[in-house]
């Protein structure tokens, strides 16, 4: 199995719904606490697996605005593994989820430094790195109803923006999204073949307006002639 | 695959369905909860609103709910201390209430209106309404008057329904929608699942915003207006409908008054009201009988367009009026364009679009049963014009919104798609009667409750709320010359008119849940001083202040009795049919709130308090004859009391005669609480199929709105284009109108220019009486959607998202006034200034500033440290509005700073220069809050949990035989980067 998520970049709306159902339910999770400093305070942070950046492109009036939710993207070429000095960072075999035993991680951050996606985070307060599990404390957890093993972000999404699924099912869901809507890599040219999936903006189709527009326009109330309605 | 770890102890937790109440929205949630701490909130799956997903705010619940800025007990001001020093003694709830009853007492025994009931962004109108009515006072009125009373009156005098709680796009059908203005988050989840929908089934979506950010980001089109302007805008589009002959004939003729006839004799008495027959019936031209019916009748074939004399007047029909009106020029997309700044050839592309939509595009829903019309006719399609809107806040919070409301009203009209398959569809108890038949209350004598309530729907002056002079009896002015369709009262005004003794003192002031001493009010550091204002005799010009909220916000701090709510995670609690409930289109609903904690402070939901002191002051509808309480507390009260036979609070598992549970109409049911808790805190009644569409007219379905009591007639609903109402406001400022009118010179002018039949563009008042070359740009504000229409200042989660607010401007204009991203500026208004942090954007229009409001706290409030960025860097937008038209030494001086017609605050009618400021950090800045007795430090480190985390251990034998697993093929394109 291949275990992923893909995202839906023409819906999502930048709610950061996911972001915060992700830290809410990691927070009491496997990795849990996820910490935060300052929360009353000044320049608040914590610990967070998952995070929107918005950012736009284009210039006034031709500009958009792109809402792009990171977390984990599972890669199969995951540096953040191979760097790891003590074995703490491991991706599993089984499913190809990349997670990291806290017992042995030391925080020494390289992991961090491995990734480009910006998806590991050292908490200070425990002193290890964390991240993204893709929820494996839910997703096979069969106490829970079946539509509920799955990854908190994707279960909340408003939008439905996310989607969670096995990639080396070609019938999944996520197999078939990326298919019919071109789901592409984010930066695949760095080599780490990210599992996580993107879905582009649709195109816009194009309606047509001749069939409701007159050649010669009316201009006084004199040129309709009343139509025969019964009420 | 080896066997993961038990990750969480299932025995020791407890799921338990609840309503969210982390905005307006409602939505259904699931709580997981853990030695009464909370594991996780979900949303549930089978409730009607959210269908099982739960946005940034439903998703924060646990920090809401662990705030350290939540009050702990009741607390009292110290006497001998000066009214918002912060300095309280704790006292215990049966003291709070004794000096609450015995205040109310004695008011409620002398002059009802000497208190002042208003509250916030609460979701129990129909509770606080019927015990302002029980008390015997006018002055009551929820938030509305700043929030959305434009487009709430605007849709129920047109369509008898109107955006959000009234109606939402019919998402599976639509092809076409456009979002009007300001509307991220209202509502929150719907809409959201509703875009993803559209754009699923390849529709388009056309957005109408200054700023491009929310909901705006995945538009497929954005149309960066300029504020204010989107009358113009609407009416242009309909110019190009008329123009292009795209109108919907069938729909006009049998659904609205377009064909009805209108007296045409200017300047005179009478002139533009409906023509009528002996009966009263408004009157058509038949074309088959070539003579003046009852336009009110089935089987006619009424002439859309005619002029000419009927019983000896000059009439037009109003589809005349409506084409003289808007084929005018002045709405040519030319002319409109040099308005709003949206360029004249994309004004009529998406008129024309709308129209393909629309008409070519037409959808039919088949009934296969049929479906019988208001006139007994059966028909088996339902013809849809799959083109549908929304609007809010953007179009509300302008002095023209209620004009500008019924101009987008008027396109879904034209377009035939108000309740049809893929357009505007009304949700159950909508819609109603064009305007709901409740008239404002008018009258009030000690110990005695309202004749009707005390909010309504005045259709002529006669229904004002004046004394014998023409004065304003409420204290909020509502009703009164200056703002006569004021709904939802004007709740923005009622500490300035209260502190000038304008129209007259108030003894006390009860808040529920509302920031009027910062956020929720204009002219926010004058508000703060008028709150403490005193007479010459050392007494406070508001002699008591009374405020309930679970948290300490700044209001909080100027109160004289704090009654501590509790969280909405600790209560029980309705949200209503008799309210603004929570029914989709297809489905009668409602909910309640159920309590999933065990508060452990010395707190009472305000709903208690309310039926408590009801039953202590001896209401009428709470008490017996012999004066021994009716109902033991809010739950009983809830089931047990009766608006009408088989009609109570909750429309969920009613009693039949035999016991059976039913649903809508039925006997109290002792269970009630019980079974909404089995079902997941809602409950849903589900319309069959017949009675989905054309609700206005449908027969079926007036005949279960009548049985539910959700209207009053089976009577067709006639929409009306042409507001007759209006007419007899505006008649009445020009001395025409055989009643009441208006003896001052400002409001006959404002009645004879603001109100009108036809809705029309005029420019925001504010702009009016101010120099426009000396500021510039168009300031809005707007909530982010992880915040809006929610507390969350203090929420640890969704502050780290945003904690502080900049002044966002179109980069380019701000780089041709040298204005540097990131700089500290002055922004500047007619009414003062402040200092703020700019952030120069693409997804701004060139003429508009805006920001996210509420962000920022006075220091000390909502349980922030000091040195919080919402202190110090965060800033109000709220200082530089005044709730006050610009001051012109005349009349208008002392006018609301509203919409001339429903007295909607106006605060996104400023107008600001802005120019680079030498110091930083944010300007003015107020002192600080101090502490609340019991209030705990808030911590410098979060760690949340309600278990100790299960690690996954990986085996050492995997790391020995693995070690590291990449050191396969590198992907072809890239190199390595570590």
């Amino acid at each position: 199995m291949k275990l992923g998520l893909v995202v839906d970049l023409d819906v999502c709306v930048g709610c950061h719904a996911c972001a915060v159902s992700c830290k809410q339910w990691n927070t009491s999770g496997m990795s849990g606490a996820l910490t935060d400093y300052n929360p009353y305070g000044e320049d608040p942070s914590g610990v967070w697996f998952n995070r929107v950046r918005s950012y736009e492109v284009g210039d006034y009036p031709q500009n958009k605005t792109i809402n792009f939710p990171m977390s984990c993207m599972h890669c199969e070429q995951a540096d953040c593994v191979d760097v790891c000095p003590t074995g703490a960072s491991y991706k599993r075999v089984e499913d190809g989820i990349v997670l990291i035993d806290q017992d042995k991680c030391m925080g020494c951050n390289y992991c961090s430094w491995a990734c480009p996606y910006g998806a590991r985070e050292l908490d200070r307060s425990t002193g290890t790195m964390k991240k993204c599990t893709l929820c494996l404390d839910r997703i096979y957890d069969e106490r829970l109803e079946e539509v509920d093993r799955q990854p908190s972000c994707v279960i909340t999404c408003p939008a439905h923006a996310r989607h969670f699924g096995d990639f080396d099912d070609p019938d999944s869901n996520v197999s078939q999204l990326v298919r019919e809507r071109g789901g592409y890599q984010l930066m695949p040219e760095l080599g780490y073949s990210p599992t996580n999936r993107y879905l582009p903006p649709r195109v816009t189709r194009l309606i047509p307006t001749e069939d409701v527009s007159k050649k010669s326009l009316i201009s006084s109330v004199k040129e309709w002639v009343n139509k025969m309605v019964e009420r | 695959m080896k066997a993961l770890p038990e990750f969480e102890k299932r025995s020791q937790q407890e799921v338990k369905a609840t309503t969210c109440y982390m905005c307006a929205c409602r939505c259904g949630i699931k709580v997981t909860v853990e030695n009464n701490n909370i594991r996780y909130i979900q949303g549930n799956r089978d409730h009607p609103i959210n269908k099982g997903v739960l946005c940034a705010k439903g998703n924060a619940g646990i920090m809401k709910q662990n705030s350290p800025a939540k009050l702990h007990a009741p607390l009292l001001r110290k006497a001998g201390t000066e009214r918002g020093a912060g300095e309280f003694e704790v006292i215990s709830m049966d003291r709070a209430l004794d000096i609450l009853e015995a205040r109310l007492r004695h008011i409620r025994s002398t002059d009802p209106l000497k208190l002042a009931y208003f509250t916030g962004r609460d979701q129990m109108q129909a509770l606080t309404g019927f015990w302002a009515s029980q008390f015997g006072t006018l002055n009551w009125a929820a938030h509305g008057g700043f929030c959305s009373v434009n487009m709430a009156a605007a849709g129920l005098y047109t369509t008898g329904y109107a955006f959000w709680e009234f109606g939402d796009p019919d998402w599976d059908n639509t092809k076409y929608f456009m979002l009007w203005g300001v509307a991220d988050d209202h509502a929150s989840n719907p809409i959201k699942i509703g875009l993803e929908k559209l754009k699923r089934n390849g529709g388009k979506f056309v957005a109408i915003n200054p700023a491009r950010t929310g909901y705006q980001a995945i538009a497929d089109e954005w149309v960066g207006i300029r504020p204010g302007t989107d009358a113009m805008l609407a009416l242009s589009m309909l110019h190009v409908l008329l123009k292009n002959d795209q109108f919907d004939w069938e729909f006009l003729i049998r659904y609205t008054n377009a064909a009805y006839l209108v007296v045409h004799t200017p300047g005179q008495i009478g002139h533009g009201l409906l023509l009528r027959d002996e009966a009263g019936n408004p009157l058509v031209w038949d074309q088959v009988k070539g003579m003046a019916l009852d336009g009110t009748q089935p089987n006619i074939s009424p002439a859309l367009f005619f002029e000419g004399e009927v019983q000896g007047q000059p009439v037009k029909s109003v589809m005349v009026l409506i084409a003289e009106a808007y084929l005018d020029e002045q709405y040519s997309p030319a002319k409109a364009s040099e308005i709003c700044g949206v360029p004249a050839e994309q004004i009529e592309r998406l008129a024309l679009e709308m129209a393909h939509i629309a008409f070519k595009e037409s959808i039919e829903v088949d009934v296969p049963e049929g479906w019988i019309d208001w006139a007994g006719r059966k028909h088996y399609k339902f013809i849809g014009r799959p083109v549908s809107m929304h609007a809010m806040r953007g179009i509300s919070a302008h002095s023209n919104g209620f004009q500008t409301c019924r101009a987008i009203h008027f396109l879904q009209i034209m377009l035939g798609t108000v309740d049809v398959p893929g357009g505007h569809l009304a949700k159950p108890p909508y819609p109603k009667h064009i305007p709901p038949a409740v008239k404002p209350a008018k009258d009030c004598a000690p110990n005695t409750p309202l004749r009707t309530p005390p909010l309504g729907f005045p259709t002529s002056p006669e229904d004002l709320v004046l004394d014998e002079n023409g004065k304003p009896k409420r204290i909020d002015k509502a009703y009164s010359w200056d703002a006569p369709l004021s709904n939802h009262g004007l709740m923005h005004m009622v500490i300035s008119n209260a502190v000038k003794g304008d129209p007259y003192y108030i003894d006390t002031l009860m808040i529920f849940m509302a920031n009027m001493a910062w956020n929720s009010s204009m002219n926010t550091a004058e508000t703060q001083q008028m709150l403490v204002e005193k007479h010459d005799n050392g007494e406070y010009k508001i002699p008591f202040i009374v405020v309930s909220d679970a948290y300490h916000s700044e209001m909080v701090n100027f109160a004289d009795l704090i009654i501590p709510d509790t969280t909405y995670l600790e209560r029980w609690d309705t949200i209503s049919m008799l309210d603004r409930p929570i029914s989709e289109p297809h489905a009668a609903c409602d909910a309640i709130r159920q309590p999933i904690i065990k508060p452990e402070r010395e707190v009472m939901p305000w709903q208690e308090v309310q039926v408590e002191l009801g039953l202590r002051l001896g209401f009428p509808a709470l008490t017996n004859p012999d004066g021994s309480r009716k109902y033991k507390d809010y739950q009983d009260f809830i089931i047990n009391w009766e608006r009408e036979p088989g009609i109570g609070f909750l429309a969920g598992w009613r009693l039949d005669e035999e016991g059976n549970e039913v649903p809508l109409r039925g006997k109290p049911n002792p269970k009630q609480w019980e079974r909404y808790a089995e079902e997941g805190a809602f409950f849903a009644y589900h319309l069959p199929e017949n009675t989905r569409y054309y609700r206005h007219a449908n027969k079926d379905y007036l005949e279960l709105a009548k049985s539910a009591g959700w209207v009053g007639s089976t009577k067709q609903i006639v929409i009306e284009l042409y507001s007759e109402t209006q007419q007899r406001f505006k008649l009445a400022g020009q001395g025409l109108y055989a009643g009441p009118m208006p003896t001052e010179a400002h409001h006959k002018e404002r009645l004879s220019q603001y109100f009108n039949p036809l809705p029309f563009y005029y420019k925001p008042l504010e702009q009016c009486r101010i120099d426009e070359d000396e500021y510039p740009f168009y300031a809005v504000n707007q909530r982010p959607m992880f915040m809006y229409h929610s507390w969350d200042s203090q929420n640890a989660w969704l502050r780290q998202i945003c904690a502080q607010n900049y002044l966002y401007m179109n980069r380019q204009r701000g780089e041709s006034l040298g204005l540097a991203d990131l700089s500290w500026v002055w922004v500047e208004s007619h009414h003062g200034k402040i200092r703020v942090q700019l952030k120069l954007i693409e997804g701004c229009q060139a003429d508009t500033v805006w920001t996210w409001n509420a962000i920022a706290k006075q220091a000390g409030a909502w349980g922030l440290k000091a040195g919080a960025n919402e202190n110090t860097k965060g800033f109000l937008m709220n200082h530089l509005i005044s709730e006050l038209l610009p001051q012109q030494n005349d009349a208008l001086d002392g006018v609301t700073n509203s919409d001339p017609i429903t007295g909607q605050a106006a605060w996104y009618d400023l107008k600001v220069k802005i120019y680079p400021a030498a110091e930083t950090g944010t300007w003015p800045l107020f002192s600080t809050i101090k502490p609340l007795p019991h209030a705990q430090e808030s911590p410098d480190l979060l760690r949340y949990q309600t278990h100790a985390a299960v690690n996954v251990v990986r085996s050492m034998e995997d790391v020995l035989e693995r070690g590291s697993v990449h050191d396969g093929n590198r992907g072809t394109s890239g190199s390595k980067t570590v």
